[in-house]
């Protein structure tokens, strides 16, 4: 199957992903556990821009920029130096950004992504740090507003950029492309995604016969998904009525779904970029072989390992890889239970329950599930009720033994079933004629006799296989 | 020379209100700086790096240490206008 | 009180009295000044005089008064730069010099004028008013530095700081007759230094004489994580106190000579040259043919770096604020309002000379004749130890003089801005008198080589009446 992507959809993204499992700030000391702080709580001179204050650039986010370069397969420049970029904006302390800009610290690089027709490249084009500015909130709509309230707690948080080639064909291979990127930071733990914020994204998307638009603001994976649907639908839509799809810059509005064009005289950007003469220039690529030395296990990598070492199917493998904390729980179960159980259990049963009430994987304890697969496997009770014992932890809480105590899940031993198979017999005579004549159903019936006398904690199935087989002597 | 239309479109970037009075005088005593920065252009710099810093360091960094914040009301302090906590400025747009 | 003392002086004083006792009497004369050297006094110094008072003298500068220029961040004691969009800033925090000080015991008098955001040769740009030549009350300090060389010319304090972006320690340190040093870009950190041309610029310290330049020196200098442009060296500065300059080799740079040097400037550094060599020291004339375009270059790259390093005063953080329908409004007029004159034209010219098209005709271009400019040095310092010429081509001009001519007054800067070009230590040491006023002979060194221009001026200092003069408002 070959796509053939019938507009010509181009799309490229820039993401702005926050280092927030730093300790601190890019170029001061400011703590980086900000999210559930009171405003303006976590700055200092440097971070606020107060007059006089210099920035020291932090060793960790060099090394973490580094890090995701190589796991983006880019290559580390020569010599970088930080640049300012001026321009002026109540969230930018200092009247210029501090960042790389046309020096990034790494560049062409590779992500593989599951695309519309299997496995497909997108290049990356470079990827720098840069800082974060603080966080403005207008008091009523941005147009409207009585007034703007900033916070600059976020202001000076270590940022990577990273830009992608226009390689992606869908909204659908865009989202698989953030949620790939994701994936990978969180694998080197230099990234939290469950942060707010912490991950912001620019999107440049174009169709055959237009130019490239540029729609800014999007702040999750759906949106971004949302925002390229719309945009490619209103482009195609333009172009069809006779229209022309200009070069601009568009603003996402995710209440509505809609982009809206920004076109102000703020578009007229002349940023004056220059070396910041407050940081010196900095020569690290001999770092590169310790770091990819020190590169953790990537998800490609990993599902290769946890099919061949664990003897799980491929699908179970690609779900349990794609978000570290699934892939660190299995393994810990893999290692208690039966892999394969435990590789069913994880990636289909468990993910689904957790999945349809929006919980993390960090919602349920390793223990409890080694312990539930233990009892499906020792057929002390039904995979039936080994589901309802993880929807009740789940939804009410307890343990595996407490829940299948309390509601009486554990399966009854088998001479207690056949003996039951025995009685049922002996006691209607009627049915086992009727089904000894050929009305199937009355073996339904039987299988109901069995399954009052031991009140439900036979398995159905292995009470009907008993029956037939009673009924043939 | 530096035109009135320049004076005032440098202005916009640099955030300096200029009256259109003002603009002539600026292009005036601007572009008599600008003709004195000129002379540069006599210099043969084929070849030639720019220095950027003077002296020659590299690679100097900070550990990823916490260091104390500000007291939020010492952040405060100094800002015209402030609300719960938040420094107060007027609208973007 | 009103007399010049060194910092030995001031510490006989202390232990005769108290610390407390000078730095009142210091307040007191400060009180009575007519040259408006001070933008304030600290409220706090008598109580830091009565800690070193209970600190039984330890530290350097235990109860020793000083006087610090107003663009160098003081916690608890306004920072304005003499700018009126700092009006009541008042910063949470200690500059890493001000730290160095306070270990060592000294007592902050309060903050000296100077020109707004240092951009002057003549502190008549500050927003409180001119500061007075201690020699002559109509006639400018010098700048930017002006408040701080003045009040040490005038007996308001024994030591002060300024800082030196193209001339603003040692222009009025000529002009005021004291003692002005400009060390090696790197060698004091600037955290807490406000900004004007941060590729530029050093504290430095003032003084009466070359033996306290050393000791102050030794306080503030060295390295300081938080300035990523501080040079990690040991260096002891007194131990440059030598009075022998035996074998020295001088440079006398003909280009520092140029037209327009004032004939009683000429004749006092030719004679502090003569002076060297009768002490044992020899001279020849060097070449810096890059010079000439030194001031271009450096009024360029100072621009390009203020128009950015002056972006954050917009009225959100700190300072006054106009209204405005929104941010971006508000921003420009609280700019056009409370910026001065020069400082508007500085700004303006610094983006036109980063802005897209222009960048590379003046910004890249000026970062290119730098390289020039330290070559001139590198080359010319080879061959001798230290360079001479005078530090100003004229003595102190009349207040309203240049005012209104800003390229008439960037000209006068001509003999010190390549040294900061070329981040090379330079001091300014009094060589005598033009017409009554004081004229200073500039000795300009290696990068970090700190020591020999110390040990020169202070052989000089020690051979010589000079510094013996004294202006009006002290006689
Ligand atoms: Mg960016
Ligand atoms: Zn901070």
């Amino acid at each position: 199957m070959v796509y053939d992507n019938p507009d010509g959809v181009m799309i490229g993204l820039e993401v702005h992903v926050q280092l927030n499992k730093l300790n601190t700030k890019m170029f001061c000391g400011c703590s980086t556990k900000y999210h559930d702080a009171e405003p303006n709580t976590h700055v200092c001179p440097v971070c606020l821009g107060l007059p006089g204050a210099l920035p020291v650039i932090n060793r960790k986010s060099v090394e973490a920029a580094m890090k995701i370069g190589l796991a983006l397969n880019c290559e580390i420049v020569e010599q970088t130096q930080f640049h300012r970029k001026n321009y002026y904006y109540p969230d930018l302390p200092k009247g210029f950004q501090t960042t790389q800009y046309d020096f990034p610290i790494v560049s062409g690089g590779k992500v593989v992504i599951e695309g519309e027709d299997g496995e497909h490249v997108v290049r990356i084009t470079r990827a720098h740090m840069e800082e974060d500015p603080g966080r403005l909130m207008h008091m009523g709509t941005i147009e409207k507003s009585k007034g703007t309230l900033i916070d600059y707690n976020r202001s000076g948080m270590s940022l990577i950029e990273i830009v992608s080639e226009p390689d992606m064909r869908s909204p659908k291979e865009a989202r698989r492309y953030l949620d790939k990127l994701r994936n990978i930071l969180e694998y080197l733990d230099v990234f939290d995604g469950s942060l707010e914020g912490s991950m912001r994204v620019d999107s440049n998307v174009s169709i055959m016969g237009g130019q490239r638009v540029e729609v800014k603001n999007i702040s999750s994976h759906k949106g971004a998904e949302r925002a390229i649907l719309f945009e490619i639908m209103r482009q195609k839509n333009l172009l069809r009525r006779g229209g022309k799809v200009v070069l601009e810059t568009r603003h996402f509005d995710e209440a509505r779904g809609v982009t809206i064009s920004m076109r102000t005289k703020e578009e007229e950007h002349d940023y004056r970029y220059f070396p910041e003469p407050d940081l010196v220039p900095m020569r690290v690529s001999d770092w590169g072989p310790a770091i990819q030395e020190s590169l953790p296990e990537l998800p490609d990598t990993k599902r290769e390992r946890f099919i061949s070492q664990y003897g799980i199917t491929g699908m179970h493998a690609k779900a349990l890889t794609s978000d570290i904390r699934v892939a660190d729980f299995f393994e810990i179960v893999a290692s208690k239970a039966d892999p394969r159980a435990a590789g069913t259990w994880v990636a289909d049963v468990l993910r689904g329950e957790l999945n349809y009430r929006n919980l993390a994987i960090t919602s349920f304890t390793t223990e409890d599930i080694i312990e539930i697969i233990g009892l499906v496997v020792e057929e002390k009770i039904t995979e039936k009720s080994a589901v309802d014992v993880i929807r009740t932890i789940l939804d009410v809480g307890g343990s595996p033994m407490d829940v299948v105590k309390e509601k009486g899940l554990l399966k009854v031993e088998g001479d207690i079933v056949t003996q039951a198979v025995s009685e049922s017999i002996v006691e209607n005579e009627e049915a086992v004629q009727d089904y000894l004549g050929g009305t199937e159903k009355s073996l339904n019936f039987l299988v109901g006799q069995v399954m009052k006398k031991t009140k439900g904690r036979a398995d159905a199935r292995q009470a009907r296989e008993l029956l037939i087989a009673a009924l043939k002597d | 020379m530096i035109t009135k239309d320049e004076v005032e479109h440098v202005g916009w970037l640099a955030r300096i209100e200029i009256d259109d009075a003002d603009a002539e005088d600026y292009a005036v005593k601007l572009s008599s700086v600008l003709d004195y920065f000129g002379q540069l252009d006599e210099v043969d710099t084929e070849g030639v790096e720019p220095t950027y810093h003077v002296a020659d360091v590299m690679n100097i960094f900070r550990e990823d240490v916490v260091t104390p914040s500000l007291d939020q009301k010492d952040v405060l302090a100094n800002t015209a206008a402030e609300k719960d906590g938040y420094i107060k400025a007027p609208r973007i747009i | 009180m009103a007399e010049w003392l060194s910092i030995s002086d001031v510490r006989k004083k202390i232990s005769e009295s108290s610390a407390e006792e000078v730095t009142a009497a210091y307040l007191e004369t400060i009180g009575q000044s007519r040259i408006n050297g001070y933008t304030c006094t600290y409220d706090g110094a008598l109580e830091m005089a009565k800690q070193a008072d209970k600190g039984e003298g330890e530290g350097l500068l235990a109860g020793v008064p000083i006087a610090i220029k107003d663009n160098i961040s003081t916690k608890g004691l306004a920072t304005t730069c003499s700018s009126k969009i700092l009006e009541g800033y008042v910063p949470p925090y200690d500059a890493h010099v001000i730290e160095r000080l306070k270990a060592e015991g000294a007592v902050i008098l309060g903050k000296t004028n100077m020109d707004e955001f240092a951009m002057g040769t003549s502190t008549e740009s500050s927003c409180y008013g001119v500061t007075m030549n201690p020699w002559d009350l109509e006639r400018v300090p010098g700048g930017s530095s002006g408040g701080s060389a003045a009040v040490v010319a005038a007996g308001e304090a024994p030591i002060s700081l300024g800082s030196d972006t193209g001339g603003s320690v040692r222009c009025p340190a000529a002009f005021c007759g004291v003692v002005g040093l400009k060390p090696t870009y790197g060698a004091v950190s600037r955290y807490g230094l406000i900004s004007y041309a941060n590729s530029l610029e050093q504290i430095g310290p003032m003084a009466t004489c070359v033996g306290d330049i050393a000791t102050v020196m030794d306080v503030i200098g060295g390295y300081d994580p938080r300035d990523s442009t501080s040079i990690n060296r040991e260096i002891s500065y007194r131990d440059a106190l030598v009075d022998d300059v035996k074998g020295l080799k001088v440079g006398v740079p003909e280009e520092y000579f140029g037209e327009g040097v004032d004939g009683g400037v000429e004749k006092a550094v030719w004679d502090a040259i003569s002076k060297y060599e009768e002490m044992g020291a020899t001279w020849e004339k060097v070449s810096m043919p890059n010079t000439k375009y030194a001031l271009a270059a450096y009024y360029t790259i100072a621009m390009s770096e203020a128009s950015s390093n002056l972006a954050r005063f917009d009225g959100t953080r700190y300072g006054p604020r106009n209204d405005g329908e929104n941010w971006h409004v508000m921003a420009s007029r609280t700019r056009a309002e409370y910026f001065g004159k020069e400082v508007q034209r500085r700004v303006l010219l610094g983006t036109y000379a980063l802005s897209a098209g222009y960048q590379d005709k003046y910004y890249l271009k000026a970062l290119k004749v730098r390289t020039l400019v330290k070559q001139d040095f590198e080359k010319a310092l080879s061959n001798v130890d230290v360079l001479m010429g005078p530090t100003m081509p004229m003595p102190a001009f009349r207040i309203g003089e240049k005012i209104e001519d800003p390229l008439s007054l960037y000209l006068t800067d001509v003999n010190t801005v390549p040294m900061n070009l070329a981040g090379v230590p330079c001091i300014s040491v009094p060589c005598g008198l033009s017409d009554g006023l004081p004229v200073g002979l500039q000795i300009i060194g290696k990068q970090f080589d700190e020591a020999t221009i110390i040990r020169s001026a202070y052989a000089f200092e020690q051979n010589t009446d000079h510094n013996k003069a004294r202006p009006a408002e002290v006689i």
